[in-house]
């Protein structure tokens, strides 16, 4: 059946509407809340891409001038000067939102929350009261960043345009007076707890709520990488809250943790703000690998190759991952040591890595593969990914660095990663779960066609930036000079496909819920192997009444 | 020649000192597009100092191979497998997960990969940071939005400059001039020598990068930042701001141009004059010795 209140609830009855919603201690319902703000988040911030590669598309400024008239009624005389600021902006936001409101949520509060109790045999988190706070702390942060942008930044210009990194002076009353900052800052405070308290919530779920039999061996790999993840997310946030905090102090309360000419260091910024954001790309990628673990193995019907190697290659990431963030720092000023010591850090990582992908095909190796549309987004992703990996590798030398750092290289690397590799991820995640959630069964045909539109849309715009890379373009950049003019047109043909596919995957959705094709158990058949395919589709409000007895050795 | 007349020797000496005026014109005209980006160009710049050709090697010759070679290598696989072992192929799926053996070559080999990395590439660290005996030091200020040069007085310079973009509506393309890079100050540089460019900022973070040196260095209020480049082409270069600092990030160009060591004391004899009248108070005394 396709209704998920029908499951005893003893004296009160299952919850509905608002109060189901917005008083949620259901970890299906806050997960699905999680993922409608995930896509909120994620179309908001491609719509602010596409004017940036509109923009990009020919040298000269083009649209932010106007943009900036049309959004903040800037005075025409001023509209050149506000629309360099406004393409800042757009370029700050569209990571901020990418990351926090879109990747996050998605990964972690929704795929995160719908599967691992399920897959652990458990009838929901540890806390759910605390799992709901956890959300709508995350709307609130949502709330604060967009606010940020109609208030004053820079001297005469709205909102904070210094990139998602927020270095000071840049972020401090010297660069941006205005509160735009102080906004960005608190929103990031929210969005830091609302994932602390999550972390808390999964770690304490996953150690001491599985099933009589689910040892922590035994676990499916989804569950292993939001274990690892969790840790990192206790791990560095209070680091990043400390950091974002000292830099509120410095604007308003007449500190100089970050000013030199009160005895304080720009670079103590940056290295509190990289040791939260290297583990950081590894919090929103090890779900994504969870996921593409899940899918291989469903759709070769093989169980994942070397189980305890891709357990404690995602352990190994999580760890070294930790102590590597100044590989975003080469160019400080650094001494030789340190530089030297980042660079050997940075390149152990590929090794697990590597381990990771050559595992997932051996997976596929022998295996019996159907190509669903969950599949060909997990095979996307082992191919970009590893390409994201390898000009991974060449930037992790310090020396090659030097050539790269603030350019397009960069941009091309952390898109193939994230774009190509966390995007695909997510797609594949939400194929795969898509008939489990809703008990409706997407359109293959639409499934496909989204994948190739979205393929060759984000090939074409993020191959090209390479080139812009080698050639020299700095990163964050309104205009360009002529010569980079010919990849730049390229790069935003992209957008084209890119566009297309957005449309459609909206379309897949709507058209499974006219459609109503029931989904079953589970589509998949003998390949999905994890408890969430026991269970009905949607499953019941409340699973696992009675636990599940594990048996068997085998795991996922 | 040994046997004409004075005037025939000075008719030619003429001519054969007119010559070089014309080659130097011509090389420098030569030489103007060598330092700025290529059109469409899908590759490193052409290197100008000897670090720049070591990264240059370094990327084309070691990492690009090596990168191209496993990514390929994936693709391969990926194509074979699912051409291999697709469920019409294969209906029956194996149910082999271990092979102690491949998963200790898939660990190791990639070891070997990054040790071979590592070679060339802590050499040419070394190379970047470890600052030669230099010739000449030039300090250069980040500013929002513009860079300042300083020549120090006791290298024969004592007067420091800004280096402004030119305007969009002042672009020459006829004289050469490159929208968003040329410049109405050229900071010039002696060929051949080793500058150290010491680097720091009077507001926000900026970064100083020239792409056809292989030098890029942030700019940091509070923090002298140092670092060299040995330019060993005559020839103008073309640089720009490679840290966020605000709305006109995009507009602060750099621009160097290499010349003879007599040419270059003639400038700096010129621009001594030429930029007396900017506040040039503390600009006695290169950095000691690193």
């Amino acid at each position: 059946m396709a209704s998920s209140t029908t499951a005893d609830h003893g004296v009160h009855g299952a919850p509905s509407g608002l109060r189901r919603f917005l008083f949620s201690t259901n970890h299906k319902d806050i997960g699905t809340l999680y993922i409608i703000v995930g896509a909120i988040g994620g179309i908001v911030a491609y719509l602010l891409s596409l004017a940036i590669r509109i923009e990009l598309a020919n040298p000269g400024v083009q649209i932010f001038p106007g943009l900036a008239q049309i959004l903040h009624g800037a005075d025409p005389a001023m509209a050149f000067d506000a629309g360099k600021n406004l393409y800042n902006m757009f370029i700050t936001v569209h990571g901020v939102v990418m990351i926090f409101f879109m990747a996050m949520p998605i990964l972690i509060g929704g795929f995160g929350n719908w599967f691992v109790p399920i897959m652990i045999g458990s009838p929901d988190m540890a806390f759910p009261r605390l799992n709901n706070i956890s959300f709508w702390l995350l709307v609130a942060a949502l709330i604060l960043a967009v606010l940020s942008m109609f208030v004053d930044g820079a001297p005469g210009m709205k909102g904070f345009a210094g990139g998602w990194t927020f270095y000071p002076p840049l972020s401090s009353n010297t660069g941006s007076p205005g509160p735009a900052m102080d906004f960005v800052i608190l929103s990031l405070h929210l969005a830091g707890a609302s994932s602390i308290l999550g972390a808390i919530n999964f770690m304490t779920t996953i150690f001491n709520m599985r099933a009589p039999g689910m040892t922590l061996h035994r676990m499916p790999l989804f569950v292993w990488s939001m274990l690892v993840t969790a840790f990192l997310l206790i791990l560095v946030l209070p680091v990043l809250a400390g950091c974002v905090t000292m830099l509120l102090t410095d604007r308003n309360f007449g500190t100089s943790f970050y000013d030199p000419a009160g005895g304080g260091d720009p670079l103590l910024f940056q290295h509190l703000l990289w040791f939260f954001g290297h583990p950081e790309v590894y919090i929103i990628i090890l779900p994504a690998f969870g996921v593409v673990s899940h899918v291989i193995s469903t759709f070769s019907r093989k169980p994942i190759f070397g189980y305890l190697g891709m357990v404690y290659a995602m352990v190994s990431i999580g760890v070294i991952g930790s102590v590597v963030w100044a590989h975003h720092m080469y160019t400080v000023g650094m001494s030789l040591n340190a530089q030297r010591y980042f660079v050997f850090a940075t390149m152990v990582i590929a090794v697990p890595t590597g381990v990771k992908i050559f595992s997932w095909i051996a997976t596929m190796w022998g295996g019996s593969i159907s190509f669903r549309t969950p599949m060909v987004w997990a095979i996307g992703f082992i191919f970009l990914f590893t390409m994201g990996g390898v000009t991974g590798v060449v930037l992790a030398n310090a020396s090659a660095d030097r050539q790269f750092h603030e350019g397009y290289y960069v941009v091309a690397h952390f898109h193939y990663t994230l774009s190509l590799g966390a995007v695909f991820g997510i797609f594949a995640g939400f194929y795969y779960w898509f008939p489990k959630m809703t008990g409706y069964m997407y359109s293959e045909t639409l499934g496909k066609l989204n994948f190739w539109l979205m393929f060759v849309g984000v090939n074409v715009v993020f191959f090209p930036q390479h080139f812009l890379g080698l050639a020299g373009q700095p990163r964050r950049y309104i205009d360009y000079p002529d010569a980079y003019t010919l990849w730049n047109k390229v790069s935003s043909f992209g957008m084209i496909f890119v566009s297309l596919g957005v449309i459609v995957w909206l379309y897949v959705i709507i058209e499974a819920f006219a459609k109503k094709r029931a989904a079953g158990d589970n589509p998949w058949g003998v390949g999905a192997t994890t408890l969430e395919w026991t269970l009905s589709s949607p499953p019941p409000f409340h699973q696992f009444n009675t636990l599940p007895r594990i048996t068997g050795s085998g795991h996922m | 020649m040994l046997t004409g007349n004075r005037s025939q020797i000075r008719r030619a000496a003429l001519a054969a000192i007119a010559f070089f005026p014309a080659l130097f014109a011509a090389g420098i005209a030569a030489a103007e597009i060598n330092g700025a980006p290529t059109p469409g160009g899908i590759g490193l710049p052409e290197m100008a100092t000897p670090v720049g050709a070591e990264a240059q090697f370094f990327y084309n010759s070691v990492l690009l191979p090596i990168i191209s070679f496993i990514a390929l290598f994936v693709l391969g696989l990926l194509i074979y497998v699912c051409w291999r072992f697709n469920e019409q192929a294969n209906p029956v799926p194996s149910k082999v997960t271990h092979h102690t053996g491949l998963e200790i070559v898939w660990t190791l080999i990639p070891v070997l990969i990054l040790v071979v990395i590592s070679v060339p590439s802590f050499r040419l660290l070394a190379h970047q940071v470890e600052i030669p005996e230099a010739s000449l030091t030039v300090k250069v200020t980040g500013n929002q939005w513009y860079w300042t040069w300083a020549y120090p007085e006791d290298q024969g310079g004592g007067f420091k400059f800004d280096q402004i973009m030119k305007p969009e509506s002042e672009i020459n393309v006829a004289a050469g001039d490159l929208r968003l890079l040329t410049v109405d100050n050229e900071a010039v540089v002696p060929v051949n020598e080793v500058v150290r460019v010491q680097l720091t900022s009077t507001d926000v973070i900026h970064a100083f990068g020239v792409a056809a040196f292989g030098v890029r260095m942030d700019a940091i209020p509070g923090r002298l930042n140092q670092t060299w480049f040995k330019v060993e082409k005559e020839g103008v270069y073309y640089g720009q701001c490679y840290f966020i600092c605000g709305k006109d990030h995009a507009y602060m160009p750099i621009v160097v141009r290499a010349v003879s060591r007599p040419d270059y004391e003639k400038w700096l004899a010129d621009a001594k004059k030429k930029f007396a009248a900017n506040d040039n108070g503390d600009l006695r005394v290169a950095a000691a010795a690193h």
